[in-house]
């Protein structure tokens, strides 16, 4: 869907994107990650042919990035923004307008939206008049009412309530179900766990991890466990297959700890060693979250 | 090419949608009119007085006695009344005056009393009356003839301008030329500023709230500024043309029924080329708008608020400031100095000082063709540079703009 080939951008004071390439599989929700001024803003602007970029290319569906592709792209800028002094029903009309639709196709989809959201009585509204989150809905109204091939959604939860953002987010899900890419860009990792198929990390310029999210997290065990078990706290001496890296006493007479294997040893060896000595109630691979990963690797760089 | 029709066309329909717009529309000629009628009122009650005066003469020289004709309104009644008591009477009625001529009149004033302050016409027929009975009195106690005198005084020599053109003589109604001119002028540098600023004013707009991001990824930041500037600059023109409709209308009507003090200023009005003055007016104003509004955008796009905008409208306004003091206290008075061609042909004071010189004719045609041309040159220069700061200027936020800055995103790659 999307290629990205060794983008550089270079401002005047320092260089905001170096080196970095993607690829965005077709029908997937990409996330691009990063810290605050890491760059992502950047290169999503590059994608939507806001700036060009220093060196590299975009390539969308094969073909080299140019002007026609604008109108398949769908854009929600991390900074929200309409007219404020505009009715919310031409508004949106015009920018459809302006991504290439028909005044009557717009009208017609945009009642379909409204209706949807349950934003009827909005129609002749002044954005003015509209509260901060309901503005925001009519924001990813115009994004998506000329129903791009590819969604660019920067930071999208943010702004939202959480009734709100859960409402987006299945939006953004049945777009995607219905054949859509997502692109978007944040830095809250849970949403990325729920929501993305593949992501890319982007840190100080520099792109340092990328793949899908199973593959990431998957190379990122490292034989940790979790087992939790009932009765007496037991006391290790060394000879155990593993070793502690934390313990906690829970209610119930309940356990928990989280060790790491040593030695080549395996799950089956945890369980045969403790099996005679209590009662297990859980065993547990422990996968990193992406925070965590996001965490470790931007330390790593720092 | 499509888009920014939509642009241009958003652009206008918002403007002249609004209340303002149509106020204005209505508002300006009616106050125009109004004012012209409120002067054509007022210089006429001063001019004429409606009701009967009665001037009661004291003449305490007896030279003047029944020499005083009664006038239009205005009838003297001799009396002896002590002035004292005279005076008295003045306090209950308010046509009635009292002319005091004491014995020495050539060196003691001539006093006039009244109630209230008397109308210009009331003292100055007075003063007439008795400056020419004085005179006559004079010329008879030297032995002049003063049937003779009157009848030189019908010698009247009256100079009539007239300017040698190719096309023969006309009258050269100087001071019709010079109102013209300086209108002109005005309405020049007035609209130029007021639509220019309204584009500023759209691109901030724009940039605050952060609508800027979403329009520029459907549309080139070039198209969207070219789109605003033609928009803006058609409510412009649907401006003038509506007063120049409204204002047809207006004295066709006030022409029909009423004063000869209207037809009068028209009259002076049709020596002049309205065709051409009104054709070189569209052009100049067009022309300057496109120049100026470019810059006012990209002043709009390098600041954050309107506040911020002061340091970079003095220098951008100046030499149309310049120009406009100098057109309304010298140019005026020499519209083919060299000062006045000069500044008539540098694009960005053109517009104003053609104006000034359009009315008085006589432009040569290589001067116009020049000026015209340099017009033309001039806006394509402007909105280029324009642009360049434009499309850089609208994604900055935070960053406090000056000169150096501008001159830097100018020269940014896309």
């Amino acid at each position: 869907m999307l290629s990205i080939r060794n983008i550089v951008k270079q401002y005047a004071g320092h260089r905001a994107l170096n080196d970095v390439s993607l690829e965005v599989e077709s029908g997937k929700i990409f996330g691009l990650l990063g810290p605050n001024g890491a760059g992502k803003t950047s290169l999503i602007r590059i994608i939507n042919q806001i700036t060009a970029p220093d060196s590299g290319e975009v390539y969308f569906n094969g073909e080299k990035l140019n002007q026609s592709h604008i109108e398949r792209i769908g854009y929600l800028p991390e900074e929200r923004g309409l007219y404020k002094k505009m009715e919310i029903g031409e508004q949106m009309i015009y920018l459809a307008r302006l991504k290439g639709l028909t005044r009557d196709d717009a009208t017609k989809k945009l009642k379909f939206w409204f209706e949807k959201l349950g934003m009827e009585t909005w129609w002749k509204k002044k954005i003015e008049e509209l509260s901060k989150g309901m503005q925001q809905k009519a924001q990813f109204v115009a994004t998506v009412l000329h129903e791009p091939d590819l969604i660019i959604l920067d930071e999208p939860f943010s702004g939202f309530d959480p009734v709100n953002a859960e409402l987006i987010k299945d939006e953004i899900l049945e777009l995607n179900r219905k054949g859509a890419t997502i692109l978007f860009s944040t830095h809250r990792m849970e949403s990325v766990e729920e929501l993305c198929d593949s992501i890319a990390l982007i840190h100080k310029s520099h792109k340092i991890l990328d793949g899908r999210v199973k593959h990431i997290r998957n190379s990122y065990k490292n034989e940790t466990y979790l087992v939790e078990y009932t009765g007496e706290p037991l006391a290790f001496d060394g000879s155990q297959p593993f070793d502690i890296i934390s313990e906690l006493a829970g209610e119930d007479n309940s356990n928990t700890i989280k060790l790491k294997l040593n030695n080549s040893n395996t799950a089956n060896d945890v369980l045969q060693y403790l099996l005679p000595k209590t009662r297990i109630n859980m065993l547990q691979e422990v996968i990193p979250s992406m925070n965590e990963i996001f965490i470790e690797k931007v330390n790593l760089i720092a | 090419m499509n888009k920014i029709l939509l642009i241009i066309q958003r652009e206008y329909v918002t403007r002249v949608r609004k209340k303002a717009f149509l106020i204005m529309m209505f508002a300006v000629p009616l106050l125009l009119a109004g004012m012209t009628a409120l002067i054509a009122y007022v210089a006429k009650d001063n001019n004429q007085i409606t009701k009967p005066q009665i001037v009661k003469v004291i003449d305490e020289s007896h030279l003047f006695e029944g020499k005083l004709k009664n006038a239009k309104n205005i009838q003297f009644i001799p009396t002896n009344e002590p002035i004292e008591k005279a005076k008295q009477e003045l306090k209950d009625n308010e046509d009635l005056s009292v002319l005091l001529i004491s014995k020495d009149y050539a060196h003691k004033p001539v006093q006039f009393f009244s109630k209230k302050k008397p109308s210009f016409t009331l003292t100055g027929e007075v003063e007439n009356q008795m400056n020419e009975i004085a005179s006559t009195n004079t010329m008879l106690a030297n032995h002049i003839d003063t049937a003779l005198l009157n009848q030189a005084k019908k010698n009247r020599v009256n100079v009539s301008a007239m300017e040698v053109t190719e096309a023969g003589t006309k009258d050269a109604n100087v001071g019709a030329s010079m109102g013209v001119g300086i209108a002109c002028a005005i309405l020049i540098y007035m609209s130029l500023f007021i639509y220019g600023a309204q584009v500023m004013r759209g691109v901030i707009e724009e940039k605050t709230s952060r609508i800027i991001e979403v329009i520029i990824s459907s549309v080139k930041p070039f198209q969207l500024m070219l789109g605003k500037i033609i928009g803006v600059g058609l409510v412009g023109l649907t401006q003038f043309t509506a007063w120049i409709v409204l204002s047809i209308i207006a004295t066709k009507f006030a022409g029909n029924n009423s004063s000869s003090g209207i037809m009068g200023a028209l009259q002076t009005l049709q020596t002049i080329p309205v065709g051409y003055v009104l054709g070189c007016f569209l052009f100049y104003f067009i022309t300057g708008y496109l120049l100026y509004s470019a810059l006012f955008a990209a002043v709009g796009s390098a600041v954050d608020s309107e506040t911020e905008t002061q340091q970079f409208m003095f220098p951008i306004t100046l030499p149309l400031l310049f120009t406009y003091i100098l057109s309304v206290s010298v140019l005026f008075q020499a519209p083919d100095s060299p000062l006045a061609v000069w500044l008539s042909i540098i694009p960005f004071t053109a517009p104003v000082a053609m104006m000034v010189r359009i009315p008085f004719g006589g432009v040569p045609d290589w001067q116009l063709g020049l000026s015209m041309f340099m017009m033309v040159v001039g806006f394509l220069f402007t909105t280029y540079v324009a642009a360049r700061i434009y499309r850089v200027g609208i994604l900055m936020y935070g960053k406090k703009a000056s000169f150096k800055e501008l001159s830097k995103w100018f020269f940014y790659k896309e």
